[in-house]
């Protein structure tokens, strides 16, 4: 018999310190699978964030690094200074990113650094349990917003994708979900075309994933994949906002 | 083969780190120590090596984190604001065993304050600066030759103990010019030779080894405790290896000061009128900060009669005087700060009045 589903191998043999439900496990499989399609496995080098996934080396099968909170792209930029011809990317949550190294993330795609950064956007602060994100949605209870995320307090929700979009530099913009077999698919095609425009050198790739948190959520897994998809993706829009022609 | 050149100190700086082998540089605007950063953006890409600015201190030392733990030789730069913003880093790259230079040109603070030249970033580099327990391996020179051999010779050392080496360095040297010798050619360098004696880099595996994963984080307890008993041990090896100081006239000595980098130049002058005065007076002059010199302090005499710390700043150094003293001898203190600069007059007239008992 035909095995018609396998382990990918980029993906390390490990006990998963992930929560139940949580769609890190997919985003990483995503980058794996790509990266083993494509038989890069061997010379890509990735960044963790602080966050729930600063762990993320322990599943994926190639060299990693721990950058400090926010740092990730900063850490990339010098990584891919000293490696030009390897394939880079950070991995980073919406805290990390949006929040302390918005910063950094800015300035990356600025630059046009040729790297690729894997968004995952879950409109909360994870691992330390709950706390507002900026990307978190106006009246969503927060453990720093009990009453749900007030506007005229603290802002509205961060669209990343929509605001790197207007840096020449970030060549390749383009948001997806992790909520359905189909946006799964597309989410695989945004990663492949993302590394694509690393390979050919053409400047910053980008790629938010709309992701969930059920246990910040208070949600259980099915029911968070349908609050996301009835509250999230109306906030964050699921498009290609940039991409290079000619580029698959 | 050495030639000789009348340079500035920031662009000696600069040519040191090259000819130390450094080929990434990622800097961040900051006075007084911009021709550092202009000299790598000039002379970095001629060698092939990789110059940046950065958008922060705080992104240029993280950068210097990944090219680092990617086998790469690495040169920085800042003054002390500037390095105040990257102890982030520096604690996370003595945490991963990433080596690095990093150079401050000191000048006067606290906060953002002045350009001018200090040295109150001291307990900043002695005493850790970032969180946990980490040291800098810390020198001190009072020359642009000095700085240059300590810079070239910094990389190696880094290298060797995979641990941050700080120079601190401050205005003056870096604003000055004096005549120099250079090793001539641009200083070997070759990433492939590099990574041969760095087998922990990241690199791509190429499915030939394990893949590498370089590790800040420690949620066990008792790894990290275990982690930091490592880098307990280099530590300890640093103290015994690489603690160096210089010593003038101990023998005779009456009086003892304890001055570094810049300020040590004016003590030295001060030293020489106080012998014309009929004092007989001595130096220490650590060029390691960290490790100090403690044991310097064992080759007192006992015609020694006081021991006087020479700084800019408001006592800083004159703590590890104390504790190299160990009670043995008066300790005091001369010294200016905000900027200001210790005169030898200044130095002559406050060691008469501690003498006098005027102090």
């Amino acid at each position: 018999m035909k095995p018609v589903f396998e382990v990918t191998r980029g993906m390390r043999d490990q006990e998963t310190h992930y929560c139940p439900g949580c769609t890190h496990g997919v985003a990483h499989r995503l980058i794996m699978e790509v990266l083993d399609e494509k038989d890069k496995l061997g010379e890509t080098i990735g960044v963790c964030p602080v966050g729930c996934s600063i762990l993320a080396h322990q599943y994926m099968d190639v060299d990693m690094i721990e950058a400090a909170h926010g740092r990730a792209p900063a850490v990339a930029t010098g990584i891919k200074r000293v490696h030009p011809q390897r394939w880079v990317f950070t991995y980073q949550g919406d805290g990390d990113l949006a929040s302390i190294g918005m910063g950094e993330i800015v300035h990356a795609a600025h630059r046009g650094e040729k790297f690729c950064t894997f968004f995952i956007n879950n409109a909360i602060y994870g691992m330390t349990g709950g706390q507002m994100a900026p990307t978190t949605l106006i009246g969503q209870k927060a453990t720093t917003a009990i009453h749900g995320r007030d506007p005229k307090l603290t802002g509205s929700p961060i669209g990343m994708a929509e605001m790197l979009s207007t840096l020449e530099g970030a060549v390749y913009v383009e948001r997806v979900a992790l909520n359905s077999p189909a946006h799964i698919r597309k989410a695989k095609k945004a990663i492949t075309k993302a590394f694509e425009i690393q390979h050919q050198g053409l400047g910053f790739a980008f790629v938010e994933l709309l992701s969930i948190c059920p246990i910040n959520w208070g949600l259980p897994p099915r029911e968070a994949i349908k609050w996301m998809e009835d509250n999230m993706i109306p906030v964050y829009p699921l498009k290609c906002f940039r991409s290079p022609e000619g580029v698959k | 083969m050495t030639e000789k050149k009348l340079m500035k100190g920031n662009e000696a700086f600069g040519l040191a780190a090259i000819l130390g082998g450094a080929r990434y540089y990622f800097g961040y605007p900051i006075t007084p120590q911009n021709e550092v950063t202009e000299y790598m953006s000039r002379e970095l890409p001629k060698v092939g090596g990789a110059f940046l600015q950065a958008e922060s201190e705080l992104a240029a030392i993280n950068m210097a984190y990944g090219a680092s733990a990617s086998g790469g030789r690495v040169f920085i730069s800042s003054s002390s604001p500037g390095i105040a913003l990257m102890q982030e880093g520096l604690s996370g790259l003595a945490s991963i065993e990433a080596p690095v230079v990093v150079l401050n040109v000191m000048r006067g603070g606290p906060g953002i304050g002045n350009i001018q030249p200090g040295q109150a970033d001291y307990f900043q580099a002695t005493r850790g600066g970032g969180n946990g327990d980490y040291h800098l391996l810390v020198f001190a020179p009072a020359s642009i030759q000095e700085a240059i051999d300590m810079i070239m010779e910094g990389f190696n050392i880094a290298d060797q103990y995979r641990n941050p080496v700080l120079i601190l360095a401050d205005g003056m040297l870096g604003q000055m010019m004096e005549p120099v010798q250079l090793p001539t050619g641009e200083g070997v360098y070759s990433l492939e030779a590099m990574l041969k004696t760095k087998p922990w880099a990241l690199s791509g595996h190429e499915g030939k080894r394990e893949r590498n994963a370089i590790k800040s984080v420690y949620l066990k307890q008792d790894l990290l405790e275990q982690h930091v008993e490592t880098l307990w041990k280099k530590y300890e090896q640093a103290e015994k290896e690489l603690v160096d100081w210089e010593e003038t006239n101990l023998e005779k000595a009456q009086v003892v000061f304890v001055a570094f980098g810049t300020t040590s130049r004016m003590v030295k002058e001060a030293m020489a009128e106080l012998k014309n005065m009929g004092l007989e007076t001595g130096l220490i002059r650590p060029k390691t900060l960290w490790p100090f010199p403690y044991k310097a302090f064992d080759n007192l005499w006992e015609g020694t009669k006081q021991v006087i710390s020479c700084e800019l700043s408001k006592g800083q150094l004159v703590q590890d005087v104390a504790l190299g003293v160990a009670g043995r001898k008066p300790v005091h203190l001369i010294q200016r700060t905000g900027g200001m600069l210790l005169t030898p007059e200044e130095i002559i007239e406050k060691t008469i009045q501690i003498i006098e008992g005027g102090e």
